[in-house]
Parts: structure tokens; C-alpha cells; sequence
């Protein structure tokens, strides 16, 4: 049956599953090729369809769930090779410029602001607390 | 001259299933949290493309805000559902509606054709509910 005959919610349920499975499966070397599904939803459909409902193609898509999971290990002080084979890269070279060009610094100058900002926290909460909440709560 | 709103609050009866239930169902990124003595937390979150609005999952704890009667009104007003914090948008309704459905997301409302738009209304786990509109296009 052609992609356009099927129940329209029957379609999106399978782009959710896709991106779910996305989700889930980052770290893994995903076949976006395999997620595309059966012969009754061609490839060319599938990606049309996920990049209509996600504003992203589903590899741009990987690759932003990737970055956003490198980021929040990088917050949790893993090392940034670490960090760039967990999530699903194999080369800390690329994985350095795409996060590069994605987060407009480089992984490590991330981690340190966002360690520091940590740190800082820790010390000094109620800088992070706008002063009204803060007296209402009689945090101050 | 007011130029924006960057802090709202969401009165939430627990703040660690508040966690879960905004950063891993909704996908909202955590902005702050920061911990203010025992038994007290600020802990704000961003929707994903709001980075500087603040959703501050605000605790109800007697103390200086609450009494003790007042902290049990409001508990009970929170779990019957009373408060409708807001509208939420997404770039399509069906798709959005299906994957908090399948992360345990529960909906007051589903997606309906209204004479305003395409909505649907979900509640966070507190009891708390929302709508969440498609966004128009251009």
C-alpha cells in the first residue's frame, strides 16, 4: 500500500517510534537506512515526514541528540574522550569540530565555564536566585 | 519599560518527580539547581528553544510562603488539578501528543480542532495541566 494511503496517525506514530528509538539508541552506530522501516515507507517519505514534524533530517536529528548528550556529560566532568565515544562518535577529531561549530565553543572551554558555574553554585546559590523568590521563600 | 518575562513559577508537589517529569518526558533542559540548605531547592528549567525563560518547579513547604494551612490547601488544590499554568506550543500536535503518550504522559484532552486551534491538554505530575497548541504556520 503506498506511504500516503496509510491512516496519517498510523505514519506519525511510526516517526515517533523512529525518534524514540533515536533517543534511546544515540550511542549506538544506527542504520538510519534500517529505520526508515518496510517497503510500504520508503526512505524518501520517512525523512520527508521527520523533518516536517522535527524542523530536522533524522540523522541532523542524531546528531543533535549527541551533542546535547555530550554536553550534559561533559557538566558531569567525563573527560572529553570519554565523553565523545559514549555518545556515539569514533573520532575525537570530528566529534571536536561538530561540537565546535553546534555549541560555538570548543568541548573542553564548555566543560571548564560550565564546572566553574558548578562550583559557583555551591558556593554562592542565592546569586542564582532572583531576590524576590529569595525572601519569599526566607532564604534570605 | 518591561521588556520581557524570564521567571515563571509552577507550584509543584514534589521536586525530584518535577525533575524527571519536565527534563526526561517534556525534554526541557535544566537552567538551575541549586540547593538552598536542607530540605530546599531552586531548581528552574528552560523549554528548548526558550533558553532564557525560566520555569521555576516551585516546592509547597510551610515556611515563609506558606502556612501550614495554607501548604495543605494548596497541596490538595495542586492535585485535584485546579491550576492551569499555562499554554505550551509545538511545531505539530499529532506527533508531539504520541511521544508523551508513550513516555506516561497523561492528557486531559486529546488532540481537538478547537475554533482557536489544533489542542490538547496534558497534566505534569503534580495534577497541574497545560494546553499545547500547534504552532501556526506562516
Amino acid at each position: 500500500m503506498p506511504t500516503q494511503e496509510y491512516p496519517r496517525i498510523y505514519l506519525y506514530r511510526r516517526i515517533v517510534q523512529a525518534k524514540l528509538f533515536i533517543d534511546s539508541h544515540y550511542a549506538d552506530a544506527i542504520n538510519l537506512d534500517s529505520i526508515a522501516g518496510s517497503a510500504w515507507f520508503s526512505k524518501f517519505h520517512f525523512i520527508r515526514l521527520f523533518k516536517t514534524i522535527y524542523g530536522k533530517t533524522p540523522h541532523q536529528y542524531l546528531t543533535h541528540v549527541r551533542i546535547n548528550k555530550a554536553m550534559l556529560l561533559l557538566e558531569s566532568g567525563a573527560s572529553v574522550s570519554e565523553v565523545c565515544y559514549s555518545v556515539g562518535f569514533d573520532s575525537i577529531t570530528s566529534f571536536t569540530g561538530l561540537f565546535k561549530r553546534v555549541v560555538k565553543q570548543t568541548p573542553s572551554g564548555y566543560q571548564q565555564l560550565q564546572l566553574a558555574r558548578k562550583a559557583d553554585m555551591g558556593k554562592t546559590p542565592l546569586k542564582y536566585v532572583p531576590n524576590c523568590f529569595a525572601e519569599a521563600k526566607g532564604w534570605v | 519599560m518591561i521588556t520581557k518575562l524570564n521567571h515563571v513559577s509552577i507550584f509543584v508537589l514534589d521536586q525530584n518527580s518535577a525533575y524527571d517529569f519536565y527534563v526526561n518526558k517534556l525534554g526541557f533542559k535544566v537552567h538551575t539547581d541549586a540547593a538552598m540548605g536542607p530540605g530546599m531547592r531552586w531548581l528552574t528549567v528552560t523549554p528548548p528553544e526558550q533558553p532564557d525563560l525560566e520555569i521555576s518547579l516551585m516546592a509547597v513547604t510551610e515556611g515563609m510562603m506558606f502556612d501550614h494551612d495554607s501548604a495543605a490547601q494548596m497541596k490538595t488544590l495542586i492535585s485535584k488539578g485546579t491550576f492551569g499554568f499555562g499554554v505550551f506550543e509545538c511545531n505539530d500536535l499529532l506527533a508531539t501528543y504520541e511521544e508523551l503518550k508513550a513516555k506516561g504522559v497523561k492528557f486531559k484532552k486529546e488532540p481537538t480542532k478547537e475554533f482557536y486551534g489544533f489542542e490538547a491538554l496534558f497534566m505534569d505530575d503534580s495534577g497541574n495541566w497545560f494546553s499545547l497548541g500547534q504552532k501556526e504556520s506562516a
